[in-house]
């Protein structure tokens, strides 16, 4: 037994329990006053200045108020934005997917020594700025352009050119956002074990099967994430339709751009912006839960 | 256990002149075996023999370069992995994470489109004793049980030929011990044809009723655990399996059935019968637990016809069973002998002199162009070297 310690008070030394969560809270003190600073307080300010009332007389000037009715004004007059940004960007997903899967199987499977340089391949373009890539997407699908003449000489487009149709915005979201599509399809079947795929081999599942019952659902992590991290930036993008469509085209992102630039309306551009996030949110839980890998995360 | 009743006929495997290269590299070389419908065959060798490549092109996970594998009567080496009639235990299992126990277990009869699995998967989790964790993923797992889950997915298809690549090797001792019985009891059961890959050459022995010693794509020998550990045809062998005392010497004569051989200025007897030698060169070979120590005073003990060398011993470890010890020979090579520890007192301590022998009968001849270092351990080997120095 320990001997009877005399009775003045001492400080007790901390425990190794009590310096390890003391240790936890320092390293969350950056992660947090980073989100506090730029998420917490504008998402607060965004939400009130959704809310906000015209001051009488004086253009571009709000001030405090509980006007829930700029909601209903936004959505009537902006819900066709609104579908066009989930149609075009749920296209360019699955487009993003059809094109990137392949590529990231190849790159996890089949690149070999080559695997380093293909991904730095892919990452490539993103060193250039977006804006850039997206005004020479501008060149490329012009209406002179190679591409557009051959299409043309084939009679695939219905209306005889790209640049300022639907098909150039969805093609540019696909090309901007490929990378984010790439990059956990790759990280996801890169850490399939070959073994399993050899192992459904020989349990009778000839190549199409294993892939149907043990690569796909194993990548399905990366799938998820990828379709995530390339929706979500595509149906809240401006820059493409504002380059590459015409008026037609505009997505839910011009119309925020538009309402805080040009008609300095901001209660407008936070209502919509407000929709938009719990909009994004409400498909990504459904998503999620339908895709059901929450147990493979 | 239920009846497996088994509507096909369990068939022998051939291996016919398989050959596989990698490179200029032979991984196997010119490969030719039958092994018996129903038998537990074991593949034993060091890493890089061969005898995983073997394993894959039964498996069909690896194409031969030439040669070919048949079932019975049917020829199998063109068909792909899905197509053939075997199924394998992977070292690391493979087992599907995304599946739980039962599917994992259910995947092949699923894929040869058998509607109710139900009562045959759990029948097969029964046989190996996991019925109650069917509806636990693979990583909730022990290795123990991951490792009878792989058994019970491979044999729930009653395949021609259960391949098993060195199934035992992730699980701790007391374990594989265990499961070494556990798949000998499941082989009596199922009747079906195990073949075993392995490097471990107690699990070979315990397991197998017929043993392969493969060394550099070929194999070394081959038979009954017993029949290769006592009368070994080549250094490898004699070094790979088990240990062996190996001296180096030259044919000085015959009489009706004992060859005389001389090394080292000792006279040494070896049965003809027992020696692959070819020329006068002759390798002397015995196993360390066939040997008896004796003081070196008590030389008058030694039995008539018994070789004998003397030495001085230069390491006793005690094991319980039994005591090791190493004796130098006069000419400096160091002999191991294992005595049972039959006698409670005195026994030979370090420095001592003695006398070693052993009967006739146990002693076995090889040919004298072999190296008598095979099939020793690289490690072991290093280690002897600077011990000498």
């Amino acid at each position: 037994m320990a001997p009877v310690l005399p009775s003045t008070v001492v400080a007790p030394a901390p425990t190794a329990g009590q310096r390890r969560s003391r240790t936890g809270y320092v390293l969350l003190f950056p992660g947090m006053t980073w989100l506090a600073v730029f998420f917490a307080i504008p998402f607060v300010t965004l939400f009130l200045t959704s809310l906000q009332t015209p001051v009488p007389g004086k253009s571009g000037r709000y001030r405090f108020g509980l006007e829930f009715g700029n909601y209903a004004t936004a959505l009537a007059e902006y819900w066709p934005a609104f579908l066009r940004s989930f149609i075009y960007a749920g296209i360019a997903t699955a487009l993003a997917l059809l094109i990137s899967y392949p590529l990231a199987y190849f790159i996890a499977f089949r690149s070999g020594r080559w695997r380093g340089l293909m991904l730095v391949l892919v990452i490539a373009p993103s060193f250039a700025s977006f804006l850039l890539r997206t005004y020479a997407w501008k060149t490329i699908l012009a209406d002179e352009s190679p591409i557009t003449t051959f299409l043309n000489s084939l009679h695939v487009l219905p209306d005889g050119r790209i640049l300022n149709t639907s098909i150039a915005v969805i093609a540019g979201l696909t090309y901007n956002f490929l990378p984010f599509m790439v990059l956990p399809l790759y990280a996801a079947l890169e850490k399939i074990d070959p073994r399993l795929i050899e192992a459904a081999n020989d349990l009778y599942a000839s190549p199409a099967t294993s892939f149907r019952k043990v690569t796909w659902p194993l990548s399905m992590p990366g799938v998820v994430a990828g379709t995530l991290l390339t929706f979500i930036p595509a149906a809240g993008d401006y820059i493409n339709a504002e380059l590459l469509g015409s008026t037609k085209d505009r997505m839910v992102g011009n119309a925020i751009q538009t309402n805080f630039i040009e008609f300095r309306d901001y209660p407008t551009a936070s209502a919509l912006s407000f929709v938009l996030m719990a909009a994004i949110l409400v498909l990504v839980f459904t998503y999620i839960r339908r895709a059901g890998t929450e147990e493979l995360f | 256990m239920a009846e497996q009743s088994r509507t096909n006929q369990v068939e022998d495997l051939h291996l016919v002149n398989l050959t596989k290269r990698f490179g200029d590299m032979a991984a196997v070389d010119d490969l030719t075996i039958t092994i018996p419908a129903g038998s537990f065959f074991a593949l034993l060798g060091a890493s890089g023999c061969g005898k995983t490549t073997t394993l894959r092109m039964v498996a069909g996970l690896e194409d031969p370069t030439s040669g070919s594998i048949r079932i019975g009567d049917k020829d199998v080496t063109r068909l792909r992995a899905f197509q053939r009639p075997v199924n394998t235990v992977f070292q690391s299992y493979a087992l599907f994470p995304h599946l739980d126990i039962f599917e994992n277990v259910a995947f092949g009869l699923r894929r040869r489109g058998v509607k109710d699995v139900k009562a045959t998967v759990e029948q097969m989790l029964d046989l190996v004793e996991l019925g109650s964790l069917a509806r636990r993923k693979p990583t909730q797992l022990s290795g123990g049980q991951q490792q009878r889950v792989a058994v019970a997915r491979a044999l729930i298809n009653k395949p021609d030929v259960l391949l098993l690549d060195e199934p035992l090797g992730a699980l701790d001792l007391k374990l594989r011990r265990q499961m070494q019985i556990e798949l000998k009891r499941i082989q009596t059961e199922v009747g079906t044809t195990f073949v075993h890959v392995t490097h471990d050459q107690e699990e070979a022995m315990t397991m197998a009723d017929t043993i392969a010693v493969m060394n550099a794509g070929r194999i070394e020998q081959m038979g009954h655990p017993a029949e290769i550990y006592e009368l070994p045809k080549t250094a490898f062998v004699a070094n790979f399996l088990g240990q062996s005392n190996l001296i180096e010497g030259r044919v000085a004569g015959a009489s009706d059935d004992l060859i005389d051989v001389t090394a080292y200025g000792v006279a040494f007897r070896v049965p003809k019968s027992r020696s692959s030698a070819t020329g006068t060169a002759i390798i002397v070979g015995v196993r360390p637990e066939k040997m008896t120590v004796l003081d070196a005073l008590d030389a008058t003990k030694v039995p008539d016809g018994h070789n004998a060398i003397f030495g001085r011993v230069t390491d006793v470890s005690y094991t319980g069973v039994s005591t090791q010890y190493l004796v130098r020979a006069a000419w400096g090579q160091e002999l191991i002998v294992f005595e049972q520890n039959m006698i409670v007192g005195d026994r030979c301590e370090v420095g001592d002199d003695v006398i070693v022998h052993w009967a006739p009968s146990h002693t076995f001849g090889l040919d004298g162009d072999e190296n008598i270092n095979a099939g020793v351990d690289a490690a072991v080997l290093a280690l002897d070297a600077t011990a000498g120095q």
